[in-house]
């Protein structure tokens, strides 16, 4: 690039990109609101089908969604595991935070009265294949089985020990994340689920 | 443009073998190892892979008067970008369960090489029918290359073929790296090396035969 300004300015350069980008824009929103809602109708699809590896004895067919208001004043969904005969079996919180390279969207499954971590699945995620995307593994997820809630889960690159888990690589930003998203979300709907009726 | 450029059946034709853009250019190597253990992620790529090439082919030759060539990877990037992710979008509402599998693949799909190249090289320089040709001939020559190797991985990896078993366990002690990256390897370079192979005797026996036909 030269240091004088190209002739014209920047709108008889730049034009043609703008104007793509707008109408990109608007095709990619259209796209989103077309098929926005089959995706996240995959996803809750796949949430219930879930719930019965997370929580221990539930059923997919007593889980019910309920709303709750987080400590942070925002409402969201947390589903409700119950046993075929109806009895309480646990809670599983939808979760979502920033991986290293896209959102990652969590289940966390935690017992009635939310004092333990029983299971954890990764819905959704883009982190680095054969690295970060690890986190889909059984291997990694079991280590959060019951961790207690009193304390935020720490992630170590060294042997761990109670309450905390072993990074997947030695650059934890992708275990980091996963149990970021974990500690902020219990910390957020504790108390509220504790409040909630059984 | 010049004469000198090759016309849409020649681009169609040279995509497929001439130009493989695998096993010739040795480009789009990422996907080519990453989703070629079984057929049903290799062809979801490719079919991804077709729809991201042609469209973005299409339009950049349609807008090629207007470009400026300082600004024209930015465009080629720009138009890549989009139909990745209207790909992406696509295959999580309608394949869910191959979507996940695939992961952060098809978003990678906007720094395969294959695309960019096409509109470099073709597209931005000649006419609609000849991009689309051109398009949709590289297509096919990536959905040869990475089938034939997702074929050679999963008939020998895991018995099977698109899911169905063609050697039973009883028959074949499934390779299990052939499933495995390493099996990637292995199996593009002996192709690689068999269709240089190929390309090589063809090319002396038709010497040979112009040789012949003079003397």
């Amino acid at each position: 690039m030269s240091d004088e300004p190209r002739k014209g300015g920047y709108i008889p350069q730049a034009w043609l990109v703008i104007l793509l980008a707008l109408f990109y824009g608007a095709a990619l929103a259209g796209t989103q609101t077309a098929l926005g809602p089959r995706i996240e109708e995959n996803k809750k699809n796949e949430t219930y089908a879930v719930i019965p590896q997370l929580v221990e004895g539930a059923s997919q067919e007593q889980t019910k969604a309920v709303v709750v208001t987080g400590q942070n004043g925002n409402e969201q969904p947390v589903y409700q595991a119950r046993a075929a005969d109806g009895t309480l079996q646990g809670w599983v919180l939808p979760a979502q935070g920033q991986g290293f390279a896209d959102r990652i969207d969590l289940l966390i499954g935690v017992t009635p009265d939310v004092s333990t971590i029983v299971g954890l699945y990764v819905l959704d995620q883009k982190e680095t294949p054969g690295l970060g995307a690890l986190i889909t593994g059984t291997k990694f997820q079991n280590q959060f089985r019951g961790i207690s809630t009193d304390q935020p889960v720490v992630v170590v690159t060294s042997e761990p020990q109670a309450g905390q888990i072993r990074a997947l690589t030695g650059a934890t930003i992708s275990s980091d994340s996963v149990a970021d998203i974990v500690n902020q979300t219990i910390a957020n709907l504790k108390e509220p689920i504790r409040k909630l009726e059984r | 443009m010049s004469a000198s450029e090759p016309t849409a059946l020649e681009r169609f034709l040279n995509g497929i073998l001439p130009e493989n853009p695998i096993y010739r250019q040795l480009l789009g190597m990422c996907p080519t190892l990453a989703v070629t253990g079984a057929m049903k992620p290799a062809m979801t790529m490719v079919a991804a892979t077709a729809f991201v090439l042609i469209a973005a082919n299409v339009i950049i030759s349609l807008i090629r008067g207007l470009l400026k060539p300082h600004l024209r990877i930015l465009v080629f990037t720009l138009t890549i970008a989009t139909f990745v992710t209207i790909a992406d979008r696509f295959l999580a509402a309608y394949v869910y369960e191959m979507s996940k599998q695939l992961g952060s693949y098809i978003p990678l799909i906007i720094v395969n090489c294959i695309i960019i190249s096409r509109c470099e090289i073709c597209a931005s320089k000649q006419s609609v029918g000849v991009a689309l040709a051109d398009a949709v001939g590289m297509s096919l020559g990536f959905g040869l290359a990475l089938g034939s190797i997702a074929t050679v991985r999963e008939i020998l990896g895991a018995g099977q073929w698109f899911g169905v078993t063609v050697l039973p366990p009883d028959v074949w002690p499934s390779w299990g790296i052939m499933a495995l990256p390493p099996g990637a390897f292995l199996t593009l370079g002996l192709l690689l090396a068999l269709v240089n192979w190929i390309g090589q005797r063809r090319a002396e026996s038709l010497a040979l035969r112009e040789k012949q036909s003079k003397g």
